[in-house]
């Protein structure tokens, strides 16, 4: 085991697929000698040269594009998209080609690749800057989503999506990109779909994404100190969901909350709530609680972003509320 | 800016035999897929390339057999110039089980890998960066393949045409782009909608790239500038873009009658069919009568068995339609 920060291990998990398959290509823009601007390509642009990891303009179109066309014509390239709020300049690329020519072509066309992006509010970036949109790839059909909330898992991850034969949007979350944690040495490869229990408890099941995950952890141990036993769930994988670890969590508990970063409407808790409203009724003790952002954009304020975002302090509130 | 000459006389028989034998089978084509139309027997909409002919034939002539065709929902033509099968394309057009692709696609996205037909792709603009991928992914393999991506007028307005041509010139990619200028953005003159006169052409100094405007309704022009552009790409000289003047016969879609054309100009562009043009030329170049009339004859025949074929399919399975978003065939998103 090595320590590294969650930047490290997505530098890791690139340079052991680009180390392993020739056919891996880097794209994006400032990745290269730049080592992007959140420092997540540190070095790969000095190991691999400049045709394996290149730098592209402005141009969000042109690189989700250029790498369709590519990953359809034999190669495997990742591509970076450098704030998850720029997917909405090339949505087209990924919402109506990447997503649907498989499909529409009867399987005629596969498309290996794997579009990084850094995702989430908590760095003050404002209302453009700071989204988390992982329930806008959710919602379309034909596109894998992960969103990694530990450098292990980011690096094991990432390495499993460049893998894999289909499109994976892979959301990194920029408040976590210098949080450290032990990534096992030598190759390391995750499985997509895999949802993990991260805490074991009685009395509520609390599943969370990404940067939502550490904060539920951290309201788990304050409930305990409640006596609520919590169990954790951290979802990883949106496309394929493991529903049958989230749900089983839900079953034994009876009780569920999600900790969702996005706008209330339409998050990918709302999915989980209504497969366990549908698949766990019998089960249930008593309502599904989403914690969420307010519907709302995130202000720039750190006042202000930091009431927006569920906190501990509101996770811990609203579960307390909620058993009472 | 220049409309290059005519190349009367610098084409072998054999290729030009070939070039009006794709040009009558992709005119019969569309003819048969506007009659089916009206039996009801296509749904949706189509969007047929009546009279836009020889760009397709040229490219389609002077490629190579495992180059990169990218097009249109306009792209019957460009599909089925590199040898993908009419009676599938057909049978796609009216919904069978025995489609191209099975029922999913549509008229709009007719696509044959295997004969390099890349796709068709109905968002104006998109397929542009997408070519430039696979024309990336033919440089950084060393293949020798080149990607070809046509595109209507009104496409050069869009974001997408401006980035694709910005990346291809960088990063000096195989590929060419063919704007295929039929004068009307869907409904609307693209002059009333463009800030210059060639929407395409006239572009091209923005990106360092040689201005090419061609008479698109010129086969033998066609098939030159294809040949020189692929030639040029497969060299490892770059992309280029050309701008192919031409007409559609008829409207922009199935619901649209075209009545904003004035009168005069569609006299003027139908007497410029590119094969009536072509086939008056066979004959000056001794090409005998009963030589062209075979070739018409059997454009007829495949056309007429193309559609037996499709005709005779089954409606599509509707077990296709959870199957082939992964490529795992399923379309399982949860365990």
């Amino acid at each position: 085991m090595a320590e590294l920060s969650y930047r490290e291990a997505i530098a890791a998990g690139i340079a052991q697929e680009m180390a392993r398959d020739p056919m891996v290509y880097f794209i994006g823009e400032d990745i290269g000698a730049a080592g992007g601007v959140f420092k997540a390509t540190v070095g790969l642009f000095e190991r691999f040269g400049p045709d394996r990891v290149r730098d592209t303009p402005i141009s969000e179109q042109a690189i989700i594009g250029a790498a369709m066309g590519a990953a359809m014509t034999g190669l495997r390239p990742i591509a970076e998209i450098m704030f998850s709020d720029f997917l909405a300049t090339c949505w087209d690329m990924i919402a109506n080609q990447i997503a649907k020519t498989r499909y529409m072509t009867d399987g005629q066309v596969a498309l290996p690749l794997v579009i990084r992006t850094a995702n989430g509010g908590g760095t003050r970036f404002g209302a453009q800057h700071s989204q988390s949109l992982e329930n806008w790839a959710m919602a379309v059909p034909g596109l894998k989503v992960v969103a990694p909330s530990n450098p292990a898992d980011a690096k094991g991850l990432l390495a499993a999506a460049v893998r894999d034969p289909d499109p994976v949007l892979f959301f990194e979350q920029k408040s976590l990109y210098g949080v450290k944690g032990n990534v096992p040495d030598g190759e390391h490869v995750d499985t997509l779909g895999s949802a993990k229990v991260l805490r074991d408890g009685k009395d509520c099941t609390i599943v969370a994404l990404a940067a939502m995950v550490p904060k539920a952890m951290q309201a788990a141990e304050q409930l305990a100190s409640d006596g609520i036993q919590a169990t954790v769930v951290d979802v990883r994988s949106l496309v394929p969901l493991d529903t049958r670890t989230i749900l089983g969590e839900v079953v034994k508990t009876g009780r569920l909350f999600t900790v969702e970063e996005n706008p209330r409407l339409c998050g990918w808790g709302a999915e989980i709530a209504s497969l366990a409203a549908d698949e766990c009724f019998d089960d249930l003790d008593g309502p599904i609680v989403r914690i969420t952002t307010p519907h709302v954009p995130l202000p720039a304020a750190d006042v202000l972003e930091d009431a927006a975002m569920p906190s501990v302090e509101r996770i811990v509130a609203t579960v307390r509320k909620s058993m009472r | 800016m220049r409309i290059k000459a005519p190349a009367t006389g610098e084409v072998e028989r054999a290729t030009r035999l070939r070039l009006y034998q794709l040009m009558v089978e992709l005119r019969d084509f569309e003819q048969r897929a506007y009659e089916l139309f009206l039996e009801n027997l296509v749904r949706g909409t189509s969007h047929l390339a009546l009279g836009q002919e020889a760009i397709g034939a040229g490219y389609g002539v002077a490629m190579r057999a495992d180059d990169y065709t990218f097009c249109t929902y306009r792209g019957h033509n460009h599909t089925l110039a590199r040898g993908a099968s009419m009676g599938a394309a057909l049978a796609e057009l009216m919904g069978r089980g025995n489609g191209m692709l099975h029922g999913k696609g549509g008229s709009m996205h007719l696509t044959d890998v295997k004969h390099g037909a890349m796709g068709s792709y109905a968002i104006v603009g998109a397929h542009l960066p997408i070519a430039a991928g696979a024309a990336w992914s033919a440089q950084v393999r060393k293949s020798g393949q080149v990607a070809v991506c046509f595109f209507g007028d009104g496409t050069t307005n869009i974001g997408a045409f401006h980035e694709a041509l910005n990346l291809a010139v960088v990063w000096k990619l195989p590929v060419v782009f063919v704007c295929e200028n039929n004068l009307y953005m869907e409904y609307t003159p693209i002059e009333a909608v463009t800030a210059v006169k060639h929407p395409a052409a006239d572009r091209a100094s923005a990106y360092g790239l040689e201005s090419i405007l061609v008479d698109g309704n010129d086969a033998d022009v066609m098939y030159d500038i294809a040949r020189q552009t692929i030639g040029k790409a497969r060299a490892g000289g770059g992309p280029s873009l050309v701008e192919a003047l031409t007409y559609r016969h008829g409207g922009h879609s199935r619901a649209d009658p075209a009545q904003y054309r004035p009168e005069a100009e569609v006299r003027e562009w139908l007497a410029r069919d590119p094969i009536k043009v072509y086939r008056r030329r066979l004959l000056e170049a001794g090409i005998g009568e009963a030589e062209i009339g075979d070739i018409e004859a059997r454009a007829q025949q495949k056309v007429d068995a193309a559609t037996e074929e499709a005709r005779g399919g089954a409606p599509a399975r509707v077990d296709e339609i959870e199957r082939q978003i992964w490529s795992d065939g399923s379309a399982t998103w949860r365990n």
